[in-house]
């Protein structure tokens, strides 16, 4: 018997590629762990796949064929805190929520601010069910004090620099990493938040915090943040990517910025595209602590405008697991984070999609195109030829969060009970199924 | 009429039928203290914890004297002495400590929310004796019952609480309550002590004391701390004294009838003057012997009252 033709075919859904402007039903195939056909022709396709093994055929139709997201902002807790997440659970949790892509964040014991961290992590991620893509610290131990050896960790894989969880307070600090980082053509992701005004502060300063006298972070301690990352990098033509955008004021700062020509680029997470600091003061769940925080419903609205028109680039989740003797405490001990690998899709289709605001073309491209872009990943797209990291996604399927059906080893979700639409049917990393919903 | 929680953890969505009720119920209990023997068996066989995280004079005296009047088994917990320095958790100290059969907790911390944390992690009633700058329930009460006692009613009555609005759990129960029982009220501090949409809280808001207590009639004024000097938020102690502090010369601006209020403790003479504390129109004794009737009334109304049964669990 002669070796076959495919590998894998998908056949009947509607194929969606933002990169190639592609939005149509067809089918696609695989070989090799690449895609080497996308194909229309109905009749030859069944011909083809009424040869081939029935697990080497995937019937989509009815379901959405888009290349395999990408998550360009996660916390995998390894090395140093497996008890969290480990990098082989974190990327099962990608693979559940259809991201065969995730970049990590380098907040890790020890730092990911040197080549053998980096090494480390990519080593892990082999076996893994999903691509790992390092993010290396800015500075070293991420003090913000000292220049990480940059050129060192692109060299050993780095797809970025940031110091997430911190921002970079001293502003030369800043400009130079921007200055060195352009050396090597990679964008210094930007946790904008002024450690000065965000001291102590547990929520959003709002009247929320006011109610609950809680201590809070004022929207303008991310504005002056993103705007001096924003006015630096347009002095020395560094790239500056804001993670996280959370508030009205950052997002008109960047879309002035964008309209003047300056290189920035942002992203924003399902969390601050849904959810308001009114949340916190009806239990006070400690899994809606997060930073930035929660705020207000104007906030909201003008994160989802910025999504709209094409602000705010991409869309990713900030996963960030905690354990649960950590989050089960009082709600000003709690650590910041939540988790969002296995929820962004469905909050993407029920709050973006479903409202009018996105259709799937543009949601899909920011999840896909443009983190790939930013970061000059591969992938991103199913054109032929390239890998074959694809996620099928049955659009209307209403499934309900359950903390027990959580792949991430961490259950700090808020949307634990919500009914949300539109999951992963299947996702397929070079040629292999990962994931499959039963 | 009874109390549609069994716990207390705020004066926030409270009615005025309920505060009604713990207020009238707290007039009897106030009796009591007046007589020989100062002591009933309401509470015979009920155990009250009371766990306090945070330094308290007069609040933990208080409720343990309103305890023992209502002839409850006490305990009561100090974190300086207890395992929690050892690093036991707070959910872990109290389910422990409820194991050993505990029927209402009385809580202090300095953490927002705790109370409502604590009710998920045991059956307890839970009673709010301040949570951070959050409420402090049975302050208000008391606010609210020494202010009756003397006007007979709460309506109409115009309060302003000045100082530290922006740190104050008191200041936050005194809004609601006051605002719920038909009170007009008016904060007043330096507006760096003012915090953040104030103003949607439903009371106005004053940087001038002379302006605030323009036709008042009642000034309650909070504690000033050092720390929040420390902290940059006003220059000094002598410049908010100047200020903020209230003054006999500043008393002839108020209603004739005016009354004059502190939760304690007081800092003589930095946001009060001595004259003015010791007044005759001061009732600031008043209100801790109060404090005991209005808590008193409180464990009475919660104790005994049990969780719904959970069908869906």
């Amino acid at each position: 018997m002669s070796k076959a033709d495919y590998d894998l075919v998908i056949s009947g859904g509607r194929v969606i590629d933002p990169a190639l402007g592609f939005g149509k039903e067809a089918d696609v195939f695989v070989k090799d762990g690449k895609i080497v056909d996308i194909s229309t022709e109905t009749n030859k396709t069944a011909r083809i796949t009424a040869k081939m093994a029935e697990d080497r055929v995937i019937d989509a139709s009815g379901s959405l064929v888009v290349p395999g997201l990408v998550d360009m902002h996660v916390h995998l807790r390894e090395p140093g805190r497996e008890d969290k997440e480990t990098i082989i659970t974190g990327c099962q949790a990608a693979a559940a929520g259809g991201f065969t892509s995730v970049c990590c964040m380098p907040n890790t014991t020890p730092v990911i601010d040197n080549q053998e961290t980096v090494k480390f992590v990519l080593s892990r991620a082999e076996e893994a069910d999903a691509n790992v893509f390092v993010i290396g610290a800015v500075t070293k131990m991420s003090q913000g004090k000292e220049l990480a050896e940059i050129g060192d960790l692109v060299k050993a894989g780095a797809v970025a620099i940031s110091d997430d969880g911190h921002f970079v307070q001293n502003p030369e600090i800043m400009r130079r990493a921007l200055e060195y980082a352009h050396m090597f053509d990679i964008p210094v992701i930007s946790h904008a938040e002024d450690e000065f005004l965000s001291k102590g502060a547990i929520m959003n300063e709002s009247f929320q915090s006011t109610r609950l006298g809680l201590k809070g972070s004022p929207s303008v301690a991310e504005i002056i943040a993103v705007v001096r990352d924003i006015k630096l990098a347009e002095f020395v033509g560094g790239r500056v990517h804001i993670a996280h955008v959370s508030t009205a004021g950052a997002v008109k700062a960047i879309r002035d910025a964008k309209a003047d020509g300056i290189h920035v680029t942002a992203e924003a997470t399902p969390h601050h595209f849904t959810l308001t600091d009114e949340e916190i003061g009806k239990e006070f769940n400690t899994n809606l602590r997060v930073n930035p925080p929660l705020r207000t419903k104007n906030d909201v609205e003008e994160v989802i405008r910025g999504l709209v028109d094409g602000t705010i680039d991409c869309i990713a989740s900030d996963h960030a697991p905690h354990a649960e003797e950590e989050k089960d405490v009082e709600f000003d001990q709690a650590p910041p984070g939540m988790i969002g690998l296995e929820t962004t899709l469905g909050l993407v289709k029920t709050q973006l999609i479903d409202k009018g605001y996105l259709n799937w073309a543009d949601a899909i491209r920011k999840m896909t195109y443009n983190p790939a872009r930013i970061l000059k990943l591969p992938g991103g797209t199913l054109e032929i030829g390239s890998t074959a990291d694809i996620t099928i996604i049955d659009p209307e399927k209403r499934w309900t969060v359950s903390e027990k059906k959580f792949r991430s080893k961490s259950k700090n979700s808020p949307f634990i009970g919500w009914k949300l639409k539109g999951k992963v049917d299947c996702t397929i990393l070079a040629g292999r199924i990962v994931h499959q919903n039963k | 009429m009874k109390l549609r929680s069994r716990h207390l953890l705020g004066l926030e969505g409270v009615t005025a039928d309920e505060l009604s009720l713990i207020l009238d119920t707290a007039e009897s209990f106030r009796e009591i203290l007046d007589r020989p023997i100062k002591k009933v068996p309401t509470l015979r066989g009920v155990t009250v914890l009371n766990l306090f995280y945070e330094p308290s004079t007069r609040t933990r005296i208080s409720f343990e004297l309103a305890e023992k009047r209502l002839s409850a088994d006490t305990i009561s917990f100090s974190t300086s002495v207890s395992s929690v320095k050892k690093g036991e958790s707070l959910k872990d100290t109290v389910r422990n400590i409820e194991a050993m059969k505990i029927d209402m907790v009385v809580v202090r911390h300095s953490s927002p929310g705790v109370p409502y944390f604590l009710t998920n992690c045991v059956e307890s009633n839970i009673i709010n004796a301040g949570d951070g700058a959050h409420e402090h329930p049975t302050q208000a009460l008391l606010d609210m019952f020494t202010i009756r006692k003397k006007y007979g009613t709460l309506d109409g009555l115009r309060v302003v609480l000045v100082g530290d609005v922006k740190h104050s759990r008191v200041v936050r129960s005194n809004i609601w309550g006051l605002k719920t029982m038909g009170a007009s009220v008016a904060v007043c501090g330096p507006s760096t002590l003012l915090p953040y949409e104030v103003e949607q809280f439903g009371v106005d808001i004053y940087t001038d004391l002379d302006e605030a207590i323009d036709g008042a009639d009642v000034v309650n004024i909070m504690r000033i701390q050092l720390e929040r000097q420390q902290a940059g938020l006003f220059p000094s102690q002598r410049e908010y004294t100047n200020l903020f502090a209230m003054t006999k010369e500043r008393l002839k601006r108020l209603k004739r009838n005016y009354t004059i209020m502190h939760p304690g403790p007081m800092n003589r003479g930095v946001e009060i003057t001595p004259d003015v504390a010791d007044s005759k129109s001061s009732v600031i004794l008043d209100q801790v012997t109060n404090g005991q009737a209005v808590r008193m009334a409180v464990l009475y109304l919660l104790s005994g009252k049990k969780e719904k049964e959970e069908d869906d669990e």
